[in-house]
C-alpha cells in the first residue's frame, strides 16, 4: 500500500434500533491529507469513523483504504493501516501499565519481543511520554491519558490516523501540545471534533455532517466563513475567527 | 470520603506497595501464589475446633510482611474492613453448639465459642496472607502467575480487566453518589428505590463501556487472547521458597506444634 488514501462511497448505516446514522455519505482523502469532520451531536461523526476500520459494516455503500476495500477478509490489514484513537482514553487503555498497553497492538501483530520493545519506546518518545511507561493508566492525568492513547495507536505504525474528539477534556496547554503533536504527523488524518479551532489549525479541509449526510466538503477557511452552512450544521464560527470580545479588534485570521 | 473512594484509595495503596523492592517482592509471583495456595488449603482444612494448631501459620504472613517492608497498621486496617463477613458468618455457632468443652477458671467454654474463634482466626490468617501476597506481588503479577500456571486464559483476562476497570467503575459510582447527595439535602433522598435505579444505571454504563472497550481492542488486533511481554524468571531461590514454605505448612497441619511443645514441657516438668 503506497497510497494512504480513504475513499468512502455512498455509505449508509442504521443502528439496530432503527436510528439512521449515515445516509449516503461519500468523500475521499488524499495521501497525507488532514481532514476535519464536524457536525452537531448525533450528526453521525462517530458512526462514520467506526466504518473506517471495519468496526461497523456498511448497510449500503463501501469504504476503501489505500485501494483495499474494507471487508471481513481484509480486516487484519485494514486495522494495521488505520489507527483509531477513541474519544475516551479510558476505553483505550486497558492493560496494567502504559508500556504494556502500547505493546498490546504490536504483540497482536505477532512481532518479536525486542521489536515490540523498540516500537513501544519509539511511540512513547514520539508523544514525549517515555517517563510514563511503567505507570498504571488509572493514575495518569487527562492529558497524559490522551497522548498515551495516541501512542498505543502509533506503535502499530499505521498509515492513516482516525481520531474521535482528540481535544475534549484537555486543559488549554495540553490541548495546544496535542495540536502541535498532530500537526507534526505525516499520516493521512481524519479528525472528528467539536473543537473548531483545532480543525482550523490542523486541517486544510473540513467535512460538515448533518443528520447523516454530507452538508459540505470544502477548504476549512471557506467552511467557517459560511454562516448559513454553520447554522445548518448546528455549529458556530471558531473563536479564532471571531472579533475579540473585549477590544473588538478582529484577529489575524478573521475574514482576511 | 465516601466508602467507594476509601476502598479505591486502599487498592491504590496496595498497588503502590507492590512496586517496592524487597527480597519478598523479588520472589517469582508463581512461587508466592503456589505457597499462598498451599497455606490457604492447610489452614482451611483444619478441624472445626482447631485454635492452637492454627497459631504457627501466622508465621507466614508475618515474615513476609516484615521482609517485604509492609506497613502492618495499613494491612491490619484492611483486615478489619473485611472482617464483618467472618464475624457474622460464625455468629450463630455459640448459640447452636452449647456443649461445654472446657473451663477457663469458673467460666465455661462451649464448643460453639471455640469453633467461632477458630473461624475468625482462619479468616484472619487466610485474608492476611492474601493481602500480603497482593502487596508484595501486585494484582497484575498474580494474574500473570495464574496464566503461567495454566489457569484458563478467559479467567485471567477477566481478572486483569476487572482490576483495570474497578477504578473507572468506582469513580463513576462515586460521581453518581455525589450527584445524589447534592440534591437530597441531608435526607435519604427517596431511599432504596433510588439506589436500585442507580445500580441499574451503573450496569448500563458498564455495558456501554464494555462495548467501546471491545471496539478499541479489536482496532488493535485483539483476537481473544491478551499477550503480555513481561518475562518471569523462576530460579532455584523461587523453588526453595515454594518448597520450604509448603513443607512447613503441611508440617503445621499434620503436627499440632503448640500442643506437642506443651506436652514436651509439661512432660519434662513432671
Amino acid at each position: 500500500m503506497s497510497h494512504h488514501t480513504i475513499t468512502v462511497d455512498d455509505l449508509s448505516f442504521a443502528y439496530p434500533d432503527g436510528t439512521r446514522a449515515l445516509d449516503g455519505v461519500s468523500f475521499g482523502a488524499g495521501h497525507g491529507e488532514a481532514i476535519a469532520v464536524v457536525g452537531a451531536n448525533g450528526a453521525g461523526k462517530s458512526t462514520l469513523l467506526l466504518h473506517l476500520n471495519g468496526l461497523l459494516t456498511p448497510e449500503h455503500g463501501s469504504v476503501d483504504i489505500g485501494g483495499v476495500p474494507v471487508t471481513k477478509a481484509t480486516l487484519p490489514d485494514i486495522r494495521r493501516t488505520v489507527g483509531m484513537v477513541f474519544q475516551d482514553p479510558d476505553d483505550q487503555l486497558f492493560m496494567p501499565t502504559v508500556a504494556e498497553d502500547v505493546g498490546f497492538g504490536p504483540l497482536n501483530l505477532g512481532l518479536a519481543p525486542e521489536e515490540v520493545a523498540a516500537r513501544v519506546h519509539a511511540a512513547l518518545a514520539r508523544v514525549a511520554a517515555e517517563h510514563l511507561a511503567e505507570r498504571p493508566p488509572y493514575r495518569l492525568s487527562g492529558g497524559e491519558k490522551r497522548v498515551v492513547a495516541i501512542a498505543t495507536v502509533l506503535a502499530m505504525e499505521p498509515k492513516v490516523l482516525v481520531m474521535d474528539e482528540p481535544s475534549s477534556g484537555l486543559d488549554p496547554r495540553a490541548r495546544r501540545r496535542l495540536i502541535d503533536l498532530l500537526e507534526g504527523f505525516e499520516h493521512t488524518r481524519l479528525v472528528a471534533t467539536h473543537d473548531l479551532d483545532l480543525a482550523a489549525t490542523l486541517c486544510e479541509r473540513t467535512i460538515v455532517l448533518g443528520r447523516g449526510r454530507v452538508l459540505a466538503d470544502r477548504p476549512t477557511t471557506d467552511v467557517f466563513r459560511d454562516d448559513a452552512l454553520l447554522e445548518a450544521g448546528g455549529l458556530e464560527r471558531p473563536l479564532g475567527m471571531l472579533a475579540c470580545p473585549v477590544c473588538g479588534a478582529a484577529t489575524a485570521r478573521a475574514d482576511a | 470520603m465516601s466508602t467507594v473512594a476509601a476502598g479505591l484509595s486502599a487498592l491504590d495503596r496496595l498497588d503502590r506497595l507492590a512496586r517496592l523492592d524487597s527480597p519478598v517482592h523479588r520472589v517469582d509471583p508463581r512461587a508466592k501464589v503456589i505457597a499462598t495456595g498451599v497455606f490457604i488449603v492447610c489452614v482451611v482444612s483444619s478441624t472445626k475446633y482447631e485454635i492452637l494448631g492454627l497459631l504457627p501459620f501466622a508465621v507466614f504472613p508475618m515474615v513476609l510482611a516484615a521482609e517485604g517492608d509492609l506497613p502492618l497498621g495499613f494491612l491490619g486496617k484492611l483486615l478489619l474492613v473485611a472482617s464483618p463477613f467472618a464475624v457474622v458468618m460464625g455468629a450463630f455457632n455459640p448459640v447452636f453448639d452449647r456443649e461445654v468443652v472446657a473451663h477457663l477458671g469458673p467460666v465455661p467454654i462451649t464448643g460453639g465459642l471455640v469453633s467461632y474463634a477458630s473461624i475468625v482466626l482462619r479468616f484472619a490468617l487466610t485474608v492476611g496472607a492474601a493481602l500480603v501476597l497482593t502487596a508484595t506481588t501486585s494484582f497484575t503479577g498474580i494474574c500473570l502467575a495464574l496464566e503461567r500456571l495454566r489457569v484458563p486464559e478467559v479467567l485471567v483476562t477477566q481478572l486483569l480487566l476487572l482490576y483495570r476497570y474497578i477504578f473507572v467503575l468506582g469513580d463513576e459510582a462515586r460521581r453518581m453518589g455525589q450527584a445524589r447527595r447534592l440534591r437530597s439535602f441531608g435526607r435519604r433522598g427517596l431511599g432504596w428505590h433510588v439506589y436500585g435505579q442507580m445500580l441499574g444505571q451503573l450496569l448500563l454504563r458498564t455495558f456501554g463501556r464494555a462495548q467501546r472497550l471491545y471496539l478499541a481492542m479489536k482496532s488493535r488486533g485483539f483476537d481473544g487472547s491478551i499477550r503480555v511481554a513481561r518475562r518471569l524468571h523462576f530460579g532455584p531461590r523461587d523453588l526453595a521458597f515454594t518448597l520450604v514454605w509448603s513443607a512447613l505448612f503441611v508440617l503445621f497441619r499434620v503436627v499440632n506444634l503448640p500442643l506437642a511443645l506443651g506436652h514436651l514441657l509439661v512432660g519434662a516438668g513432671r
